[in-house]
């Protein structure tokens, strides 16, 4: 998918920098609930896209990602709501106790492979997501927290946009370079073949480990963000059902391109809205679309049009 | 002081009874998803929704049929037919086609089905709360030892083994579940000797989706039947089906005792976070075992 050395095609980067603009713009023009929209849909990007460095480049069966956006999300509503510390901190603390979750989740899950990964972690997950949706005195229960006090910098819709916006595009340039690094070359090369891997002496588990660590913590400034657009937590941020979607989504962009995920999660936030003002019944239209992309579409969207473009050497299909 | 002890003691048999019947629904269901992903390597996501389908159609087929008692009994016996009908219909006519693909996209493939079933049961029976009562037999209860037993417990409870010697018994002692048991070891191989693959794990997901339905019709008298049933009840399945170890009967039943008991037990010990427990022992359990207590089939 990315030549050995280079960063970005022309193309590619001339795309990345109308893009930038656009979004630096845009809530000058937009409404202020689209600018809302924009800010989610930013936040969810970086979300899959940190799933998508355990799920499609480290191929581990991370089925319950959404715990460690949940966590970020209530690490920080905490802190500021119980502590009286600097609001930074709770910020930098959020994605921290998300990464040593994902430490902790990933010592016990990566023993196993496969289907049996994944199946380790969902129970571990709902188990964190049955403690939070039950603690009332301390999390708030199945209410959540609501009314988290947010510094007054980003506590307007558009500050919280310009500060999603920032950070997003910090940990994705952060998380591309991730991949690109040799370290994400090797992770690469486990997921396409981990006995061969071990016998060249690469350390398989050791970064696999590494690799659900650092997916954890940019899943836990994912949580961050969304407390600071929303400016509450709630438990349904770690429910199973949205960790399969966030699934979806790196589906609907495409598994082995590294922005198919952000891409995914725009067109489903937009499509979730667009849909939702016409009917009710937004998860029949969700089940139908995930229907048709697993027929006729199981490389994503961008992975489609990587696949037609001029250089089929570059085509996903056969960098799997 | 002595009151409150004896009271503590016929609740914590009564809890025990609670515990019991609901380990009995849970282990119908999971070791139809346990069977399911056994086989054919597929954790069906829709299972939970199937059971949905399951008590709503119970339902729906005891108010048209009407007339007392008999309404039940044709309810529970017509509504497990009715989701298996449907899962072999879906089955054929979309899953089928997808085995030879990762296991991700067929993971996904149920979960899309879950949404479905979900806003067809939406648009079907509205959102509104259902209830049905048991049938006349099996209403009020036994009283023993001082204590009440409620009568459907006590059916769910005779229930139970019933379908679990039935079960081994089919995968065990019946041609088509030693095939179906050779075709999760191999699949490639049990083809190349003749055997239509396809047809067997047709039937045995049409077989797990008949126990969702089943758990999903004989629920249906002891608790509200909503939309929110499915979601909850899959984790359950799930996390038993894991700690029984996949495939295996004995495996699920284990798992189910051990989810529904510590749920009814965890109540009499900390109200607040009687859920907590069921989940924290799986956790306990899987830490040790990872491949679950019992031996999976693959």
């Amino acid at each position: 998918m990315v030549e050995a050395k280079g960063y970005f095609k022309i193309r590619t980067v001339a795309l990345l920098s109308i893009l930038l603009v656009v979004l630096a713009v845009a809530p000058s023009f937009l409404p202020r609930f689209f600018t809302y929209l924009l800010a989610l849909a930013l936040l969810t990007g970086l979300l899959s896209t940190s799933l998508n460095l355990a799920l499609g480049f480290g191929g581990m069966y991370q089925f319950h990602h959404a715990v460690f956006y949940g966590i970020g999300a209530y690490g920080v509503s905490l802190m500021l709501m119980k502590t009286s510390l600097p609001p930074v901190t709770g910020f930098i603390l959020g994605p921290i106790l998300s990464a040593i979750l994902a430490l902790i989740m990933g010592i016990i899950c990566i023993r196993l492979s496969k289907l049996y990964f994944g199946m380790l972690q969902l129970s571990l997950g709902s188990l964190v997501w049955v403690v939070i949706f039950r603690w009332y005195s301390f999390t708030g229960g199945d209410d959540g927290l609501h009314g988290v006090p947010i510094p007054s910098l980003i506590a307007t819709v558009t500050g919280s946009y310009y500060f999603t916006l920032i950070v997003t595009v910090c940990c994705m340039a952060i998380l591309y370079m991730i991949v690109n690094s040799p370290y994400g070359r090797i992770l690469q090369a486990i997921r396409d073949n981990p006995e061969r891997s071990a016998s060249i002496g690469v350390r398989v588990r050791a970064h696999q480990l590494v690799a659900l660590v650092i997916a954890g913590f940019f899943a836990g400034i994912a949580g961050i963000l969304f407390v600071s657009v929303e400016g509450s937590a709630f438990p349904d941020l770690l429910s199973w059902t949205l960790s399969l979607e966030l699934i979806i989504m790196c589906l609907f962009g495409g598994w082995f391109t590294f922005f198919g995920p952000m891409l995914g999660s725009a067109i489903m936030v937009g499509l979730r809205t667009l849909v939702g003002g016409y009917t009710e019944y937004w998860t029949l239209v969700l089940a139908i679309i995930l229907m048709l992309l697993i027929y006729f579409l199981p490389e994503g969207v961008l992975g489609y049009f990587q696949g037609l473009g001029a250089n089929p050497k570059n085509t996903s299909a056969e960098d799997r | 002081m002595d009151f409150s002890s004896t009271i503590s003691a016929s609740g914590l048999i009564q809890q025990f009874l609670i515990g019991l019947s609901r380990s009995t629904i849970l282990f119908i269901v999971s070791s139809g998803l346990s069977l399911v992903l056994g086989v054919l390597r597929i954790p069906n996501v829709a299972h939970g929704s199937l059971y949905m389908l399951g008590a709503f159609l119970c339902y729906s087929i005891a108010t048209l049929v009407g007339a007392g008692s008999t309404g039940f009994w044709v309810g529970l016996a017509l509504a497990p037919f009715c989701v298996a009908f449907v899962s072999l219909v879906v089955e054929r006519a979309l899953f089928s086609r997808l085995y030879d693909r990762e296991h991700l996209m067929l993971l996904l493939f149920t979960f899309a089905l879950m949404l479905l079933c979900r806003d067809a049961v939406k648009m079907i029976w509205g959102s509104e709360y259902r209830s049905l009562a048991p049938p006349e037999a099996l209403q009020g209860s036994l009283s023993a030892f001082g204590m009440m037993f409620p009568k459907y417990n006590l059916f769910l409870l005779s229930l139970g083994p019933v379908v679990a010697i039935g079960l081994w018994f089919l995968t065990h002692k019946t041609k088509i579940g030693k095939i179906a048991r050779a075709a999760a070891v191999d699949r490639d191989m049990v083809g190349a000797v003749g055997i239509n693959v396809s047809w067997v794990f047709a039937s045995v997901f049409v077989i797990g989706c008949f126990l969702a339905g089943l758990g999903g019709a004989l629920v249906a008298p002891t608790q509200n039947i909503n939309q929110g049933m499915d979601h909850t009840l899959i984790m359950e399945a799930f996390l038993i089906v894991i700690i029984g170890g996949l495939g295996n009967v004995w495996g699920a039943l284990l798992g189910a005792l051990i989810f529904g008991l510590t749920d009814s037990m965890g109540i009499l010990v900390w109200p607040q976070f009687s859920i907590v427990f069921p989940y924290a022992v799986v956790v306990i359990a899987l830490i040790f075992r990872p491949k679950g207590l019992l031996k999976a089939t693959w």
